[in-house]
C-alpha cells in the first residue's frame, strides 16, 4: 500500500495524454456533427420533396445507417474503401467519414419529420399569399419546426460523441486507446490502473455528454410550453 | 465474392446469431424490467428512490457502453468484483438500456392525458385503481414506439460486445477475418445476419405500434 491507485495519473505526462486522446475524440465528433448536421439538413429538405425515386433512394441510405450496427459500419469502410476501392484513408478519417454519413442519415430525419409536422394550412396559406419555395422555408416551415430540431440534434450530438468510444477498434489512438497504453506500461507498479483509469473515462464521456444533454431536456420543455400556449 | 467461403462459415455464423440473440434477449428482459421500475418510482415520486433513479439514468445515458463494460470486465475485478464476459455484457447491455426504457415509459405515462386522470378521480377510483385501471393502460400503450425503438438499439449495441471476445455476430466476423482475410465475404455475411435479425422486428415492432394505436383513442 505505498501509493494509492489514483496517483497513476500523475505518473509522467499520463493526464496529459489522456486529455490528448479526448481531443483526438472530441475533434472526430465535432468534425462528423458539422459535415454530417449540413449534408443531413439538405437531405431531410430533400426527403420532404415530391420525387417517389429521391424519397426511396434517401429512404434506403436511412435505414441501411439504421439497421447496420456503427461497428459494423466502421469496420465495412476501414476494410473496403482501400481493399476495393483503392483509397488509403487514416483510420481517423474513415471515423469522420463513417460518422458523417451515419449523422446525415438521422439528422435528415429529424428535419423531415420536423417540417412535415408544420399544419398543411399553413404551408397553403402561405402559398396562398404568393410566397416563393425559398421563402415558404424561410418564412413558414423553418421557424415552426425548428424548436423540434434543436433537442432532437443536441440529443444525437451526444450519441456521436459516446460512440466516438468505439474509434478504438479501427485503432484510432483515441482517449481509450491511450488509456488502455498507460494501464499496461504502468501495470507494474499499479495493478488496480483499469480501475482508475476507465472508471476516470467514464466520467469524462459524462461530463461532456451531460451539459449537452440537460440542454436538449430544457429546450424540449420549454418546446411543449410554447407549443401549449 | 468467393460463394464457398460464405457457404462454409455459416455454421459459424449461426452460432453466432443464436448467442447474439440470447444475450439481445436476456438483456432486453432485464431493461424492460429495470426501466418499468425506474419510471414507476418516477411516476410516483418516491421520495430518496427517486433521486437514486435520475442520478442512475443520466450516469447510463451519458456514458458510452464500451467503457460502462470495460470498466465492469477489466476494472472492478481489482477491486474484488469479478464477472464472466458473458455476464458483463448482459449487466453492460441492462445498464445502459434500463435508462433508455425507463424514459420510454416515462414518456408514455407522461402522455396519459388529464382528463382521463381526472375523470377516474371524478368515479370515485383510489390511487392504487386509478394507476391499475387508467394510468397503466393508457402509459405503457403510449410507450410502445419507444420501447420498440429500443429493442432495435439494443441489439445492436450488443454488437459492442466484440472487445469481451464474446462470440456473437460481429466477434465471429472479426475473428473469421483475422483468420482468413476473406473481409468482403464476412463482412457481407455480418450485415446480412444483423438484418435477418432487424428487418423482421422492425416490421414486427411497426405492427404492433399500429395494432396498440387504438389505445390512445379518445384524445
Amino acid at each position: 500500500m505505498g501509493h494509492s491507485g489514483i496517483s497513476i495519473f500523475f505518473e509522467g505526462a499520463n493526464f496529459l495524454r489522456l486529455l490528448g486522446g479526448l481531443y483526438v475524440s472530441a475533434k472526430i465528433a465535432f468534425l462528423s456533427i458539422f459535415f454530417g448536421g449540413i449534408l443531413g439538413i439538405v437531405l431531410g429538405v430533400l426527403r420532404t420533396l415530391h420525387n417517389p425515386l429521391l424519397r426511396l433512394l434517401l429512404r434506403l441510405y436511412l435505414e441501411f445507417f439504421r439497421i447496420v450496427p456503427t461497428i459494423v459500419l466502421l469496420f465495412l469502410f476501414y476494410y473496403i474503401l482501400p481493399q476495393s476501392f483503392n483509397i488509403n484513408y487514416k483510420a481517423d478519417t474513415v471515423g469522420t467519414i463513417v460518422f458523417s454519413l451515419w449523422m446525415a442519415a438521422e439528422m435528415s430525419d429529424i428535419v423531415r419529420g420536423a417540417l412535415i409536422s408544420v399544419p398543411m394550412h399553413q404551408v397553403e396559406s402561405g402559398k396562398a399569399i404568393g410566397l416563393s419555395t425559398v421563402q415558404l422555408y424561410r418564412y413558414v416551415l423553418v421557424p415552426q419546426s425548428v424548436h423540434l430540431m434543436i433537442p432532437a440534434t443536441i440529443n444525437l450530438m451526444t450519441r456521436i460523441i459516446k460512440t466516438t468510444s468505439l474509434l478504438l477498434l479501427i485503432s484510432v489512438v483515441d482517449v481509450i486507446n491511450v488509456g488502455q497504453q498507460i494501464i499496461e506500461a504502468n501495470s507494474h507498479r499499479y495493478q488496480d490502473g483499469a480501475f482508475w483509469v476507465y472508471g476516470f473515462i467514464f466520467i469524462l464521456y459524462f461530463i461532456l455528454c451531460y451539459p449537452l444533454s440537460r440542454l436538449a431536456r430544457r429546450l424540449e420543455r420549454r418546446g411543449k410550453a410554447g407549443a401549449n400556449g | 465474392m468467393d460463394w464457398t467461403v460464405v457457404q462454409n462459415s455459416l455454421p459459424m455464423f449461426e452460432k453466432g446469431l443464436w448467442l447474439t440473440l440470447r444475450l439481445s434477449f436476456f438483456g432486453i428482459i432485464g431493461a424492460g424490467v429495470l426501466g418499468l421500475i425506474c419510471s414507476f418510482i418516477q411516476y410516483f415520486k418516491v421520495p430518496v428512490l427517486r433521486k437514486l433513479v435520475t442520478a442512475y439514468v443520466e450516469l447510463s445515458r451519458n456514458t458510452p457502453l464500451l467503457i460502462q463494460l470495460f470498466f465492469l470486465f477489466y476494472g472492478l475485478p481489482q477491486v474484488g468484483i469479478k464477472f464472466s464476459a458473458e455476464a458483463c455484457g448482459i449487466i453492460g447491455i441492462i445498464f445502459l438500456g434500463g435508462s433508455y426504457m425507463a424514459e420510454g415509459f416515462s414518456g408514455g405515462l407522461a402522455g396519459v392525458s388529464k382528463t382521463q386522470i381526472e375523470s377516474g378521480l371524478a368515479i370515485g377510483l383510489s390511487r392504487f385503481q386509478l394507476a391499475r385501471y387508467v394510468i397503466f393502460p393508457q402509459g405503457l400503450m403510449l410507450s410502445v414506439p419507444a420501447f420498440a425503438a429500443n429493442v432495435i438499439f439494443l441489439i445492436k449495441e450488443t454488437s459492442i460486445f466484440t472487445v469481451l471476445a464474446i462470440p456473437e455476430l460481429t466477434n465471429t466476423a472479426l475473428d473469421l477475418i483475422g483468420m482468413y482475410y476473406n473481409t468482403n465475404e464476412y463482412l457481407f455475411m455480418l450485415v446480412v445476419a444483423y438484418a435477418i435479425i432487424l428487418i423482421p422486428l422492425s416490421i414486427l415492432l411497426t405492427w404492433l405500434e399500429k395494432k396498440v394505436r387504438y389505445g390512445t383513442f379518445g384524445n
